[in-house]
């Protein structure tokens, strides 16, 4: 199957409008849950650090400075994918396991179109294109959280928080943050397809192979966080 | 022309095809009839090359379909149309786009000529103002003729049904029925055609082969049918009453 993904498509005009297509249902609309949860997110780190650090020997702008680290380093890459591999895995997995139950690919097959390469391979260049801008969206609204928590409350300083969010700023954290968001971005894609594609039956085993897309892609996810910081951080 | 020689297919343990052989011949309508569950799918599937025989061989005008090399099998998918028993018309595009869908991937025509090859095929299964509509915002009826549009856009030279009366009244039925014949006669297609509607089988049978458990129990035409003494074959055929009848006033 893979090998018939990544061939040549058979017509690129048809490819690149799958794919912009996929950009626009897998990636954009994906952006107001990823800006919803990171926002939220943001701010409820900050709170809670905030209220946990309430040590005298530790500086106020710690709160600032853990906030970014964690959204950096974990939330917007491996948290947010584990969130998006619900949404998109989901979406994936039951468009092309509706369209397998409902003949669809046969019929193309019959026309002598290359389904794998038609259907799956949009949907990967696609996700993995985009997810590097919801990275980047998700990192500047939890940090905006943050910072609307650090201006409505007298939790911490604006001031404050800002400073802790630009101490010994590591660039590196960013690129890392978006490197694993590709391999997970690829993970999801690629697995989802696995189970719409391989599903038969009915409605019922459609909704199976979009749990089992979902199960298994976290658990990669979650494994190649693993792999990916030891890899990268170490 | 399309030949079978000893097509048998099984899936784990059940044997589904246990040797069918037969010759489907250019420009002809055939019927595979049988009960449900009898093997018309799988063979269908087999003979389009969804589903690999296990042995035997398919032969499309002396090309055997198993041996044949990549270009060669490109070269055979444009020359097929199929028409699925749900259609299987791709439901995030409009039915335009949909006959469209094999000329931009298979066709050299100019943007402006696959409109209107498009539309031509459409027209002619009288689908004329179906253009801008979805497949979830038209009749099932409808449905099939879009999907026998799609089917024949590339005007191909073989074109099999799977069951295109299921779901449908009987006066779409026999629309569609016509339809079928009328293209079959004027592209000169070889049509194959799964069903156990007797109405089709009266009237388009040119040649009609009978599957029963997966063997190919019965071959011949809409005349000789009637007078057949394959048992199981008038089990399937007299089935109904109205045939019972029709079949009891013919020997008075």
């Amino acid at each position: 199957m893979m090998y018939q993904t990544f061939s040549v498509p058979q017509r690129w005009g048809m490819f690149f409008k799958q794919t912009w297509k996929e950009i626009e249902k897998l990636g954009a609309d994906s952006l107001p849950i990823t800006l919803i949860i990171s926002l939220f997110m943001g701010a409820v780190m900050t709170m809670q650090i905030q209220l946990d650090i309430e040590n005298p020997l530790l500086p106020r702008y710690t709160t600032g400075l853990v906030t970014r680290d964690t959204l950096l380093l974990e939330f917007c890459s491996s948290i947010l994918c584990l969130i998006l591999a619900g949404k998109v895995g989901s979406n994936i997995s039951s468009e092309i396991g509706s369209m397998r139950i409902s003949e669809q690919i046969d019929a193309m097959e019959i026309m002598g179109v290359n389904t794998a390469n038609y259907i799956i391979l949009p949907k990967i260049v696609g996700f993995v294109f985009f997810i590097p801008f919801l990275v980047i969206c998700s990192m500047f609204c939890g940090l905006a959280g943050g910072f609307i928590i650090s201006i409505s409350t007298d939790l911490i300083t604006p001031s404050t928080y800002i400073y802790g969010i630009q101490y010994e700023f590591v660039p590196w954290f960013v690129y890392y943050s978006l490197i694993k968001s590709v391999i997970f971005a690829f993970i999801i894609t690629s697995v989802s397809s696995y189970y719409g594609y391989y599903a038969y039956g009915g409605a019922l085993d459609v909704g199976k192979a979009s749990t089992n897309a979902v199960v298994n892609s976290s658990i990669l996810i979650l494994m190649f966080n693993v792999i990916l910081t030891k890899l990268l951080l170490s | 022309m399309i030949q079978l020689e000893n097509v048998y297919k099984s899936f784990e343990q059940k044997e589904v095809l246990k040797g069918i052989s037969t010759v489907f011949e250019t420009g002809t309508t055939n019927l595979i009839i049988g009960q449900s569950g009898s093997g018309k799918t799988v063979l269908l599937k087999c003979i389009v090359g969804l589903l690999e025989p296990d042995s035997g061989d398919i032969l499309y005008d002396d090309r055997r379909l198993g041996t044949m090399s990549k270009k060669e099998g490109i070269l055979l998918h444009s020359d097929l149309g199929m028409l699925f028993q749900g259609s299987a018309l791709f439901d995030s595009m409009s039915i335009e786009d949909n006959v469209m869908f094999p000329l931009r991937l298979f066709s050299e025509l100019s943007e402006n000529d696959k409109v209107k090859r498009a539309r031509y095929c459409l027209d002619r299964v009288g689908l004329k103002d179906a253009y801008s509509l979805f497949p979830s915002e038209i009749s099932g009826g409808m449905q099939k003729r879009a999907a026998i549009a799609r089917a024949i856009a590339l005007n191909p030279k073989y074109l099999f049904c799977d069951e295109p009366n299921s779901g449908l009244d009987p006066l779409t039925s026999i629309r569609i029925d016509e339809l079928i014949t009328d293209i079959t006669q004027e592209y000169k297609m070889t049509t194959v055609i799964n069903t156990h509607d007797m109405n089709s089988v009266v009237t388009m049978g040119e040649k009609i082969i009978f599957i029963y458990q997966g063997n190919k129990e019965w071959e011949g035409n809409k005349e000789t049918i009637f007078h057949s003494d394959n048992k199981k074959l008038n089990e399937f055929v007299f089935a109904s009453k109205l045939f019972q009848k029709i079949a009891e006033k013919a020997l008075k």
